[in-house]
């Protein structure tokens, strides 16, 4: 325990209330720990702002949901009815329910970015490893939260799209009809699911998150932040024992958010006001006609930012089982002639049983493993990137234009998951379906090929 | 960093057209200005109270909310409420789904929110109902002797007969410009086979109005939405400015 301070006689009533805290709680001590003496690489550019806004965003969706939650009746037969009651009798139940309407969407643009930036600049690379694992963690917490919270309205959308999601449970071999009814409650989906959707929704995810937010920053503030050039700045500290290129986190980060915070509420609020259904990605129309289990509407798309996930299911056809067996084939081929000894025969057997299991189950069921894994891969990023630098600022062109190509994947990807299936569509999905697990798969090879920029020993930086 | 950013924004530009035609005749472009006229709104109000309101339900909207287009309590009590009914209730109908089903085929929608729901590739919810409404057309073939253009063999009749009299729809054969061997029905337009008490374009007019309730009553939030959002805007923007100053003032010390 620390010693027990005594406020000086003179001292003002600030100070020593502050003394009385302190000496109980480390109220001091956190907010320098944290804030004031949190030393911040003073090279951030715009892409450090996504961190603070998604921290804003989910204090928006968690504000408003608690208003939500003192009108919305989860029950299946007024559900809807009483959502429609925010919307027109509630006083300001409109701006409440589009800002959490609104901010589902924005939650989802702001953490890609994050993630996005995370991934240029290397903040996953040692010793950062757990900040982006509790990241990704977040990333999951925050689908299973947005995917329960988007049944509540208990539109048409609402309605179909759980159905759709929920029986891809069951293409899990032997327990997967037993796990579906489990997660439903019912044989479709009805009022138990509704209610346990609102549980898990209003009270289990978010406590898993806001777990899993206070972990990722703790995390953070143990190692301290990457910044653009991927120099770590504790390596050359000044006597006192501050990183040269550090500045305290309050006031300088403090007012630079809250800049961003301003331009990030400005594009916010105009959707808000102008236009809150934004042409139907934000709010689907389908979704203002209530549920009815009897009529399946003829398109059913989840909403935009599940779509990249969606269409890497919808690709995983028998063909692109088959193209997934030549591509397990060849890989176990190369590496039969990169290893000597017994490994030859533990990578012959493991490829054959690997193909084996592709064969014996639906595709379905591997397009939900493909689904799946498309998130848990980003996971081991940290273990998959050899690449002797973090930024991509001093990497080889041509893995500028691969991170590139890795984009427009992923949104083509999105695209094609908000239209109905076509063949062309497909294929190209299946392209960026091969390409998306190649970049992370093949990460640990071509990370360290081509000719890397010698890295500075101090951040580059411009004063304003 | 450019050609990630010109890469993004051709994709969003590809997305623009994320929902892509469904087909099916273009709709006719809802005139938007009418939403926020309040002799428009009041007219359509009282259309749909005494054609709509017998069939269909508005069952999440309170007749007493119609005070937001500019009536007095008074009045909707008077010429909107019918008997038994409370300024405050919802609009509901007495239709039993049972009935409704046995007479039309189908339980006719519930109008609240029906503005929202029909909106789509070929335009807004708005558009596609000043569409529909003017799209009745005479068909023996069908039960009620009513078909329409925007939503084949609708089970709902033309209730607006007695406005816009009676219309034939004139359907041409011609090649198909992808396959030799087939003809297509294509439409040629309306002919008015037997006048009503309205002329086309006051018909059209009054479908207008009718439609802009719908609109309105879709989300009666929807004007005031709009009119705070300019201020909010104003304000952040001035907040912004302060806040982009205040930043730059802190870091003019960073060197």
């Amino acid at each position: 325990m620390a010693d027990f301070k005594t406020a000086p006689a003179d001292a003002s009533a600030g100070v020593k209330l502050m003394t009385w805290v302190d000496n109980r709680f480390p109220a001091t001590k956190l907010y320098k720990e944290h804030l004031s003496e949190y030393y911040a690489p003073k090279n951030f550019n715009a892409w450090y702002f996504f961190g603070s806004l998604a921290l804003l965003v989910l204090v928006i969706q968690i504000v408003t949901g608690i208003f939500l939650v003192m009108h919305y009746k989860p029950d299946a037969a007024i559900a809807f009815a009483s959502v429609e009651y925010i919307m027109r009798d509630v006083p300001w139940g409109w701006l409440i329910r589009y800002m959490h309407s609104t901010g589902a969407s924005a939650f989802f643009v702001v953490v890609y970015l994050h993630m996005y930036r995370g991934l240029i600049y290397g903040s996953y690379r040692k010793p950062r490893e757990l900040v982006w694992v509790f990241g990704c963690a977040i990333f999951l917490a925050l689908m299973a939260e947005a995917f329960m919270g988007y049944l509540l309205p208990w539109g048409q959308m609402s309605y179909w799209g759980a159905q759709v999601i929920v029986n891809l449970f069951a293409a899990v071999p032997f327990v997967g009809p037993d796990l579906a009814l489990l997660i439903r409650g019912d044989y479709v989906v009805g009022d138990a699911t509704l209610n346990r959707f609102f549980s898990f929704h209003v009270i289990a995810v978010p406590l898993v998150l806001l777990g899993l937010v206070v972990a990722h920053i703790i995390a953070l503030h143990e190692v301290g932040s990457n910044n653009p050039d991927g120099v770590e700045i504790k390596a050359k500290k000044d006597a006192k024992g501050i990183p040269l290129d550090g500045i305290p986190f309050h006031p300088y980060y403090t007012v630079h958010d809250i800049f961003g915070v301003g331009m990030f509420l400005m594009v916010f609020c105009a959707i808000i006001f102008f236009g809150p259904e934004l042409g139907g990605y934000f709010l689907e129309y389908n979704n203002f006609i209530p549920a009815d289990p009897l009529k399946t509407p003829p398109h059913i798309a989840p909403v935009w930012y599940f779509t990249p996930f969606y269409s890497m299911l919808r690709a995983t056809t028998d063909v692109m089982v088959n193209v997934l067996c030549g591509v397990v084939g060849i890989a176990g081929l190369i590496s039969l002639l990169a290893v000597k000894g017994r490994a030859k025969i533990a990578i012959a057997v493991g490829a054959i049983v690997a193909i084996a299991l592709l064969k014996t189950f639906d595709a379905k069921f591997w397009g939900v493993v493909v689904m799946g894994g498309a998130v848990i891969i980003l996971f081991f990023l940290p273990w998959l990137d050899n690449s002797p630098v973090k930024s991509i600022r001093y990497r080889p062109q041509w893995h500028k234009v691969l991170y590139g190509i890795f984009v427009v994947f992923f949104v083509v990807l999105g695209y094609l998951g908000i239209q109905p299936p076509s063949d062309a569509g497909t294929l190209v999905s299946q392209v960026g379906t091969l390409f998306y697990f190649g970049f992370f798969l093949l990460m640990p090879w071509w990370s360290t090929i081509g000719t890397f920029k010698p890295v500075p020993d101090r951040v580059n930086f411009a004063a304003h | 960093m450019k050609r990630i950013i010109a890469s993004l924004l051709a994709a969003l530009a590809l997305c623009s057209a994320a929902f892509a035609n469904t087909g099916g005749p273009a709709w006719d472009k809802f005139p938007k200005d009418r939403v926020t006229d309040m002799a428009a709104l009041q007219n359509g109000a009282k259309l749909f109270v005494n054609y709509c309101l017998n069939c269909h339900s508005a069952a999440y909207m309170r007749y007493n909310r119609l005070r937001d287009i500019g009536l007095t309590e008074e009045q909707i009590k008077k010429n909107l409420v019918f008997a038994g009914e409370k300024v405050g209730d919802l609009m509901t109908v007495s239709l039993s789904p049972k009935d409704a089903k046995e007479w039309f085929g189908a339980q006719p929608p519930d109008l609240s929110v029906i503005a929202r729901s029909r909106a789509g590739d070929n335009g807004s919810g708005a558009d596609y109902l000043y569409t529909y409404m003017r799209g009745f057309y005479r068909d023996e073939t069908r039960p009620t002797g009513w078909n329409n253009l925007v939503f084949p063999s609708v089970g709902m009749p033309h209730v607006l007969w007695e406005l816009q009299g009676e219309q034939r729809a004139v359907f041409e054969e011609e090649q198909d410009p992808h396959d030799h061997a087939k003809k297509v029905h294509v439409f040629k337009g309306f002919e008015l086979t037997k006048p009503g008490t309205l002329s086309k374009n006051d018909y059209d007019t009054a479908v207008a109005d009718l439609v802009a309730y719908l609109q309105w009553m879709g989300e009666p939030a929807q004007n005031q939405r709009a009119r705070l959002g300019v201020w909010v805007l104003l304000f952040l923007a001035i907040f912004t400015v302060i806040a982009w100053r205040l930043n730059a003032s802190y870091w003019k010390d960073i060197k």
